[in-house]
């Protein structure tokens, strides 16, 4: 021990006693750099310099956010690496036709929607950025930018409101925009109707995408529909709290937090063939004929190769 | 677009009490092209003036009609309009100066022969702030929800009168110019209340997009309206935008969250926090300024960041400490000086 430790230990006054007191400076020094080699590896002095510049960086707000609040660094850098073991250890997932998504320029995804949280457009999100390395920037409904906490993450994860004005802006930059048409009618249905698809909304997607010309990359995601099963709704409580539904699912609320975990089913999304629509004239959008058929033709598409996958997927932990 | 010139100019410019309405004024009147400046306001100005000639009037009664009649005066800037009761008295005394003021002088216009040109300093608040708004709003867009008192009722029924102005008088030039929040040295507004605060209240859980015009492109987008006198209306605000949590990390300050319920209720040691802008720090607002530079033709010399960075440097910073241990980290880990 040293003697400043032995004159922590023999203080006089409380604050000379106290025990943090007791542990020399050098001692703190080694502890942390045991525990930064732990955590960064050989290279840490390196590595943790960087982290600390980020650390900097966010501390001090000298980051950017787009217009619509997209903080692409924290996404990448922090809720896409929390994610990405899910997607790759729980789920499993299996991509396909990723060829399908032009590289640059506006596209719009459009997808089914299922799984009672939006985990679908979450892993849809990681599968995208780490296939193609492009910002999938998703539409959601006003009541997640109703709610706090979710509605800002939701927020600084690229996505925004799903209205016309803002899908058409981002399609016109040229962004990737994923779109789930069903909504709550997708995420909330029964465990008993799934990969059932729900009604299409009044296909305004389809509108955006004549007016601005960019092709419709329908996905269907397999899996999701397992990982909290359905089998229970309360919607007059539902009602009172303002949500569109309160799920019961066999583990949720029986076994508390833990009944949150959901189950490790075996994902397979697909990209679709895209459907172009720059052959259409853009006043057509307002012709709810041709917008109708085209809802139709992404709906039934989604529909027959979910059937196909689920014919392909050997079980549904496979 | 060909700008107004020659001697003759004369403008009436409202609101002079206050600091934005006089400095423009005083601005303006030292503008080669201006032949005078015709000050109104129901309280004398507080600073220094300049060449500008004031008239002590209350733009609620017809003396204002007088004044352009007699002055012959050609252009109005409108800047009047206020966002807080402050000295005036309540809320009902904010409301009768904002709404039956720019209803009587937009009267005294009507009238006015030699008038040709009138510009409205309107603001973003018109466009409200709710989880249900695109994110960045064009002139063309509604809010969502028409707001039903407060400041920004008032500037909805202000831009009102103001179309229906434009259409009775065609040959006059209406210009409106929707600024969003400003911000500068020396601004005293609610929200650069909030950010000189020592510790900052923020909507807990939500963290607004925001967008601010620096003070001197507010004067220069004034200056650049009346000069050029383009029609029509416009959204001003420096390019890009900022997250409240940025702004207040960029300005060094402690900020501490308060759930949306309370957050209108408390006064937080006298800061005033109407509905507005109690809705501008929940769901944020941005305003999208194409119009701005294609047709007006006006470029701002401030980003919204630098419009913060310039007022970060007005304000005190009350807490630096994480940033200083982390730096100190930093210089040690890479054997270079940190900063």
């Amino acid at each position: 021990m040293t003697e400043s430790a032995a004159q922590g230990l023999t203080g006089t006054t409380a604050r000379e006693r106290h025990p943090l007191r007791a542990i020399p400076a050098a001692d703190w020094a080694a502890a942390l750099e045991i525990a930064a080699k732990e955590v960064f590896g050989a290279e840490w002095e390196e590595q943790l310099a960087r982290f600390i510049v980020f650390l900097r960086r966010r501390i001090s707000g000298e980051y950017s956010v787009d217009e619509y609040g997209f903080d692409r660094e924290l996404t990448q850098r922090f809720m896409l690496a929390v994610l990405r073991p899910i997607k790759e250890k729980w789920f499993r997932v299996e991509v396909r036709g990723i060829e399908n998504i032009p590289t640059d320029g506006g596209a719009l995804i459009v997808s089914n929607h299922s799984g009672t949280i939006p985990m679908d457009g979450l892993m849809t999100m990681v599968s995208i950025h780490d296939e193609l390395g492009r910002d999938l920037r998703p539409l959601g409904a006003d009541l997640v930018f109703r709610m706090p906490i979710v509605g800002n993450i939701a927020r600084k994860a690229g996505a925004t409101l799903a209205c016309s004005e803002d899908a058409e802006r981002m399609l016109r930059n040229g962004e990737l925009v994923g779109v789930w048409p069903e909504g709550f009618k997708g995420i909330g249905k029964p465990y008993s109707e799934r990969y059932k698809l729900q009604r299409f909304g009044r296909g305004g997607f389809v509108s955006s995408a004549l007016r601005t010309g960019v092709p419709i990359v329908p996905l269907s995601v397999v899996g999701a529909e397992e990982i909290y099963p359905l089998v229970g709704n309360i919607p007059a409580l539902a009602k009172v709290i303002g949500v569109p539904y309160l799920p019961i699912t066999p583990f949720f609320p029986l076994l508390g937090p833990l009944g949150l975990i959901p189950l490790p089913s075996k994902w397979l999304i697909e990209f679709g063939e895209p459907i172009r629509t720059d052959a259409y004239d853009a006043a057509e959008a307002d012709d709810p004929m041709l917008v109708f058929n085209v809802t139709d033709q992404v709906r039934e598409t989604i529909q027959q190769t979910l059937y196909r996958l689920l014919g392909e997927r050997a079980s549904v932990f496979g | 677009m060909a700008e107004r010139s020659g001697p003759g100019r004369v403008l009436l410019v409202t609101g002079v009490s206050r600091d934005l309405g006089r400095r423009f004024a005083r601005a303006a009147a030292r503008h080669p092209n201006v032949e005078r400046v015709i000050g109104v306001d129901v309280a004398p100005p507080r600073g220094d003036i300049g060449k500008v000639g004031f008239v002590r009037a209350d733009i609620r009664n017809p003396v204002i009609a007088k004044v352009i009649a007699k002055e012959e005066v050609d252009t109005v800037v409108h800047l009047s309009v206020i966002a807080t009761p402050g000295t005036t008295g309540g809320r009902s005394t904010m409301k009768e100066l904002n709404v039956i003021g720019t209803m009587q002088l937009l009267a005294a216009c009507q009238t006015a022969p030699s008038l040709r040109q009138v510009v409205v300093k309107s603001t973003t608040q018109v466009y409200g702030a709710s989880s249900r708004d695109p994110a960045m709003f064009t002139e063309s867009m509604e809010p969502r929800r028409t707001p039903s008192s407060g400041y920004a009722r008032d500037v909805a029924d202000i831009e009102s009168y103001v179309r229906g102005f434009a259409r009775r008088r065609p040959d006059i030039a209406v210009t409106v110019l929707r600024c969003a929040n400003v911000l500068g040295p020396s601004v005293v507004s609610p929200i650069a209340a909030h950010f000189r605060r020592a510790v900052v209240p923020n909507v807990l859980g939500f963290d607004p997009r925001l967008q601010f015009l620096h003070e001197q492109d507010l004067y220069g987008v004034l200056e650049h309206a009346v000069r050029t006198g383009v029609p029509g209306t416009f959204n001003v605000a420096g390019d890009g935008v900022l997250t409240h949590a940025q702004v207040a990390r960029r300005l060094q300050r402690v900020t501490v969250p308060i759930p949306e319920p309370l957050f209108g209720l408390a006064r937080f040691g006298g800061g005033e926090y109407p509905a507005e802008l109690k809705a501008l720090l929940t769901y944020g607002r941005g305003v999208d300024t194409t119009r701005m530079r294609s047709l007006l033709g006006f470029e701002p010399r401030y980003t919204t960041e630098d419009t913060v960075v310039d007022f970060a440097d007005s304000v005190m910073p009350s807490v630096n400490r994480a940033d200083r241990a982390l730096a100190a980290l930093e210089s040690r880990l890479t054997g270079a000086p940190g900063d």
